[in-house]
């Protein structure tokens, strides 16, 4: 074969979820430390598409992204009948542990953005000695929020061009056209509904404030990044988030927004790379 | 000089803007709308047809009526319209989140075209915006 060819391999999983088989599809790249990433709200795996292409990460870390149901290539439950898609904290945490189980997943580290950030916050309070470290990247507690999101998901608004449009003000200015498309593009391609019911575990919920006390990173440690563009989750939620669990490491990362991982990878590598490698030390000790 | 004459002047040269914009024209072909477009000091009835500004006059006009407005502050515009704004400064959602902007009446036809305004609104800053 002449062509270029990248790393990542895709699969599906059957994952159990209350009775109902769901069939999850993962892709992964490396061998090591497994790391479990998630994707946004309304998004999939494929903002992970850099570093799962990444040479340097994939030598110490066995790096898999999968789609929540719903998402990306994992369809609706064979037995979806059509009513409204609802993410809960209880769902996607279950998601979240069934899916490494199946994967025989030996304490992985599992990083999480938007969503995917808050809900690693709820695996620390619940579920810490599962994990090797935690990573939230645009994660908080709890943050104000600054739109209806039934604006997301009505007949007479194109549902891809709104979910778009609505969040390409958190992509940071400096960000590369072609990573502000790869990033939009997703969300223009998102399930009806899907992103609202996202939301539905970010705004009503997953409330987590005055439950991160309950945190112990000797136990499992915490890592949170954000981006300075975020008007989203703020870099001071963040920050204040962080202020109530002892020994959270805050990082806010200059020049990037609410999708690190795809807005512009080379900026996130800066970051995200001494959090993997501190990782990576800690379990050689 | 009123603080606000520079961004009313950006706001002057929007129709010249647009036209020179054609992917922006074909991004609101569906679109007709009155509106309020401007600062929170002076504000313009903006018709706009076909994804093109046909009548831009300034507010108030006796008995005129609009669907939508989207006010900022002076401050706002100037530093919405920097080349590189800064976090905070960069979006219109996130100068409504933080008190810096308004948006009133019917927004259907905003969120409905919600990419377009956001476009149109920050095409001062590629023409050296408020400074």
């Amino acid at each position: 074969m002449t062509g270029h060819i990248e790393p990542m391999v895709g699969r599906y999983v059957h994952v159990e979820l209350d009775g109902t088989a769901h069939r999850i599809y993962f892709e992964e790249a490396g061998q090591g430390i497994p790391l479990v990433c998630l994707h946004t709200a309304g998004s999939d795996n494929r903002q992970w598409r850099y570093l799962l292409a990444d040479e340097e990460f994939a030598k110490h870390f066995r790096i898999i992204a999968f789609d929540l149901p719903w998402h990306g290539k994992s369809n609706p439950p064979a037995d979806w009948d059509g009513s409204e898609y609802q993410l809960t904290t209880a769902r996607y945490t279950q998601t979240i542990r069934a899916f490494c189980a199946a994967l025989d997943l030996d304490r992985p580290v599992v990083m999480g953005c938007s969503i995917g950030g808050r809900i690693v916050l709820n695996l620390a309070i619940d579920h810490a000695s599962e994990f090797r470290a935690l990573i939230g990247l645009e994660a908080a507690d709890f943050q104000a929020p600054w739109y209806d999101t039934t604006w997301l998901n009505r007949p007479d608004i194109h549902g891809g061009e709104v979910c778009a449009a609505l969040v390409s003000g958190l992509v940071a200015p400096q960000s590369p056209a072609e990573a502000r498309m790869e990033t939009l593009w997703a969300y223009k391609q998102g399930g009806p509904g899907v992103f609202k019911g996202d939301l539905y575990f970010y705004r009503v919920d997953g409330d987590l404030r005055g439950r991160t006390k309950a945190i112990d990173t000797n136990v499992c440690p915490l890592y949170l990044l954000t981006g300075e563009y975020d008007f989203s989750c703020s870099p001071d939620d963040t920050v204040r988030t962080a202020s109530g669990i002892a020994g959270a490491e805050v990082t806010v990362m200059e020049q990037l927004g609410h999708f690190p991982m795809s807005e512009n990878p080379k900026q996130f590598r800066r970051y995200i790379a001494p959090v993997l490698e501190k990782i990576q030390q800690q379990n050689k000790s | 000089m009123k603080k606000s004459d520079p961004v009313n002047a950006a706001f002057a040269a929007l129709p010249a803007l647009l036209e020179g914009d054609t992917a922006l024209i074909q991004r609101g072909r569906f679109l007709d709308v009155d509106c309020l477009l401007g600062s929170t000091e002076q504000a313009f009835h903006v018709a706009i047809r076909a994804g093109r500004i046909v009548d831009m006059v300034p507010a108030p006009v006796l008995m005129r009526s609009w669907e939508f407005g989207y006010r900022a502050t002076p401050e706002a515009w100037t530093a919405f319209w920097q080349p590189m704004p800064k976090a905070g400064w960069h979006d219109l959602l996130s100068l409504t989140k933080r008190g810096e902007a308004t948006l009133d009446g019917e927004i259907r036809p905003f969120m409905t075209h919600l990419q377009y305004f956001k476009d149109l609104l920050a095409l001062p800053r590629k023409s050296g915006g408020a400074a």
